[in-house]
């Protein structure tokens, strides 16, 4: 109970952080791909903020033999840097310049009433159960 | 098309950091949206609760944003509903492929010294670049 709570609070400060930072805006992600254009290098503050913050609070947590409300941490296990992890990439990577979206984006933009979020979060479900058959 | 915001570019991407920590130290889970969103698919693989929980907070928060402003945020979107659906289905496969995407790649794996994740990320950053740049040569800009 206390580790959903947990969780729901982290769904709630990470969507604070994707609107406080405007990545929630399919413009402004568009800004930012559009190196030829008047770039908007903001997402780029984003990501390092958000890494610095996360390689420090990471080792910190590290720090402990287990997660607060779980046995264990776990931990992603594959190093292999194999043709899928590239073609997958690349593939999100055009998706991501053709809507200005990415999964949390998505999300957080679906509360704001627009049918765009919608329509892509339709396409990306049946984009991911495609991807269970191939 | 939009403008520098420095500030709240460094406080937001603060707050995404924080959560990531929130959800390794509270439950040991990486912060990954695409791999909370693909739990939601039937058949679920391992049903968790925290998935769902997460996700209730993400799409709750321009609601909290905007009781505490009185505005709700705003969101613009520049392409089609066509272009949105081709880039849902491109997204959905190509982050189950590749295992991850901004923020289980971009965020928290490099924040772990993945060289998987930060080859991802270099590959999605040079592909989303390649894209809006086709699509500004092909509409004339």
């Amino acid at each position: 109970m206390r580790g959903t709570a947990a969780a729901l609070s982290a769904g709630l400060v990470f969507g604070l952080g994707l609107v406080i930072s405007g990545m929630f805006n399919p413009a402004k992600i568009i800004s930012f791909l559009d190196v030829a254009g008047a770039w908007d290098p903001s997402l780029l503050l984003v990501m390092v903020s958000a890494l610095a913050t996360t390689f420090v609070g990471y080792r910190l947590t590290m720090l402990r033999s287990a997660p607060m409300f779980e046995t264990q941490f776990n931990l992603p296990v594959a190093t292999a840097i194999d043709s899928k992890l590239i073609i997958g990439a690349g593939l999100f990577g055009i998706g991501w310049g053709l809507s200005g979206l990415c999964p949390g984006p998505a999300v957080t933009g679906a509360a704001l009433g627009d049918i765009e979020p919608y329509a892509f979060l339709a396409a990306m479900l049946a984009g991911m159960a495609a991807r269970r058959f191939i | 098309m939009t403008q520098f915001t420095p500030v709240s570019a460094l406080v937001g991407g603060a707050l995404i950091g924080a959560a990531a920590v929130l959800l390794m130290a509270a439950n040991g889970r990486i912060a990954g949206v695409s791999g909370i969103v693909e739990g939601m698919l039937a058949p679920v693989r391992e049903w968790a609760g925290w998935k769902v929980a997460f996700l209730i907070g993400l799409i709750a928060a321009p609601a909290l944003v905007g009781l505490f402003t009185g505005v709700l945020p705003e969101a613009s979107y520049p392409h089609s509903l066509p272009m949105m659906i081709a880039g849902g289905l491109l997204v959905g496969f190509g982050t189950r492929l590749g295992s991850g995407c901004t923020s289980g790649h971009g965020v928290c794996g490099i924040a772990r010294l993945s060289k998987r994740s930060l080859v991802a990320t270099t590959t999605f950053m040079a592909a989303g670049i390649a894209t809006v740049w086709v699509i500004r040569l092909a509409s004339g800009g």
